[in-house]
């Protein structure tokens, strides 16, 4: 299992570097919530989903939705580490003509199935798709990851309803809660807190965790699968920019992308010396 | 006659023992838009998602990317507006194969008065792309359209009413998404006319034919797409049009007939409607004549633009 552990960790360093490079191509998106959530894609795309890039259309597959889909760089750099793509269209992101569209866009990208990016509207998607598969008797699960900030949304709450009145236990929330969104900090702009009290009380289960500890991710991942009964939140406290220090815990690096000058240090922070 | 809400209800029913994919959503109003009667038949796909709408859209949105064919249902005023920006996002973007089937549109609502009267739902429905906008006349069109709506793969947002309205289909009434029908001949004018108000273009051509007045009547039952090869020959071969809806004039049937004739084919026009202001109380049959959507208004609306032709 420690193995396991450093190599998830391995990757989402290889991951984090992606999404660097990606970004600093792109001059055009979002870091800082791409490098808080990265650790917990990586996660559910290395060690948790069932998922067969050589053919994204499987039955057999759990389902993802990034309900934080302006972290789209996280998601399309696993998507390429997977094979889904070739990495080479990592370079295109948001470009005209490319299909790694800003926000994840079902109709071009292989691996994504819903469309997201107006915040507060992966979690109802991730109900349905969890309402569907048990309908048909499926043991697939489904996973969304939402931001914090995102939690401001009146309609994560009615999907929050929702899914714990359908008892929706192949349903699993991770909660990004880097504490950070574009106008500040969470708590001054609008206060969730405390978002496991609010998903307890609307009867989740609810497991708090490092969201940069892969072990503590990985065990809460299959705390939530063993979990009957109810979806599961995992409110996983995270850190926006994680891994470069320029960025970390600076709501300014929201939206904003490396630059010439800061990609060498952002590199070196990630250990990588190409 | 029979209400449009009705019809969904039986063909909705009837389809669901057809096809084991059809689920349906409703929030909190499965007795009024008539999917109880889906739901008492087939308990386990029939999902209450409460005062929610927001929420049900994208449950339906979700319930579409896993193999299912999801309809929503709940009154026009909530369906297209508090769930507008899901619709756009979740189901219109991605094409998803969600069916939005409204009732209680236009100021037929009644007593409950402007709140609760849609009036601009087509609008904004069809300005979204990959939309479909749906608004049978009677109760066959509309069991013909859920039909074709279901057998159709991708977004749909279809416009019922309330009250009990007059046949103008036959039983057995084939729907085709994106035709109208010239339900009555005519020469001298061309009534371009969507749900309740084809009746009374019916109604109002009898009458004007009595004053040696040829009206045709083309009902609209898809908005979107616009059949817009029955739009040109009514404007080409009549040279007057007169567009009618339980609806806004702003967006609705006359301004998607007004957009098209003005850029190919510039036509005497007049659109029948509500003119941009809110509904209001009252009984359903005092309120179309308070808005002048009635056999009366069209007849008097004929007579001015053949007059103007001349």
């Amino acid at each position: 299992m420690k193995e396991k552990i450093a190599d998830l960790e391995e990757k989402a360093r290889r991951l984090r570097v992606a999404i660097v490079k990606t970004l600093h191509k792109s001059q055009s998106g979002h870091t800082g919530g791409s490098l808080s959530a990265i650790d917990m894609v990586c996660a559910l795309y290395f060690h948790k989903m069932r998922h067969n890039p050589v053919d994204p259309a499987w039955e057999g597959r759990d389902r993802f939705v990034l309900s934080k889909g302006h972290a789209a760089p996280a998601l399309y750099v696993t998507l390429a580490e997977c094979g889904y793509f070739p990495a080479e269209d990592l370079m295109m992101l948001r470009r005209l003509g490319s299909h790694l569209q800003g926000h994840p866009d079902s109709k071009g990208t292989p691996g994504v199935d819903v469309c997201t990016g107006s915040l507060g509207q992966g979690l109802s998607m991730a109900n349905g798709m969890a309402l569907g598969l048990k309908l048909d008797g499926k043991e697939n699960r489904v996973y969304a990851v939402l931001g914090d900030g995102e939690l401001q949304e009146g309609q994560i709450w009615e999907a929050a309803m929702a899914a714990a009145h359908y008892k929706s236990d192949n349903l699993c929330a991770l909660i990004d809660s880097n504490g950070l969104q574009i106008d500040g900090d969470v708590a001054k702009v609008m206060n969730v807190s405390s978002i496991a009290d609010k998903f307890k009380a609307f009867g989740w289960n609810v497991i708090e965790i490092d969201g940069h500890d892969m072990a503590q991710i990985v065990a809460a991942l299959d705390e939530a699968e063993a979990h009957k009964g109810a979806p599961t939140a995992i409110v996983a406290k995270t850190v926006k920019g994680k891994g470069v220090h320029l960025f970390e815990n600076k709501a300014s690096y929201h939206g904003v992308t490396p630059n010439d000058d800061e990609l060498p240090e952002a590199l070196r922070c990630l250990g990588c010396c190409d | 006659m029979i209400a449009t809400r009705d019809a969904y209800g039986e063909a909705l029913a009837e389809l669901g023992g057809e096809n084991d994919k059809i689920v349906v959503l409703d929030a909190d109003l499965s007795g009024s838009t008539k999917t109880g009667v889906f739901a008492k038949k087939f308990p386990n796909r029939f999902f209450n998602m409460g005062i929610a709408e927001a929420n049900m859209v994208g449950t339906a949105a979700g319930l579409a990317a896993v193999g299912k064919v999801p309809f929503l249902s709940t009154f026009a005023i909530f369906a297209a507006g508090r769930g507008w920006e899901q619709i756009r996002q979740s189901v219109a973007y991605p094409k998803a194969n969600v069916k939005i089937v409204a009732t209680h549109g236009g100021v037929t609502v009644g007593e409950d008065g402007g709140s609760h009267q849609s009036v601009e739902d087509v609008a904004i429905m069809r300005a979204i792309p990959n939309m479909t906008v749906i608004v049978p006349a009677d109760g066959e069109e509309t069991k013909g359209a859920i039909r074709a709506v279901a057998a159709y793969k991708g977004p749909v947002y279809v416009r019922l009413g309330r009250n009990k309205v007059p046949s103008v289909f036959p039983a057995g009434h084939k729907f085709e998404i994106g035709k109208g029908v010239v339900v009555v001949p005519g020469t001298d004018l061309t009534f371009i006319t969507t749900g309740l108000m084809t009746a009374a273009a019916v109604t109002a051509a009898e009458k004007l034919k009595a004053e040696g007045i040829s009206a045709r009547v083309l009902h609209i039952g898809t908005i979107k797409p616009l059949d817009k090869e029955l739009v040109l020959q009514a404007a080409e071969e009549t040279g007057a049009i007169v567009t009618a809806e339980e609806h806004s004039v702003v967006g609705g049937l006359g301004g998607a007939v007004a957009e098209y004739l003005a850029e190919t084919c510039p036509t005497l026009m007049k659109r029948v409607g509500v003119y941009d202001r809110f509904g209001t109380s009252g009984k359903s049959d005092e309120l179309l004549k308070y808005f002048g959507l009635n056999a009366e208004t069209l007849i008097e609306e004929a007579r001015e633009i053949v007059s103007r032709k001349k």
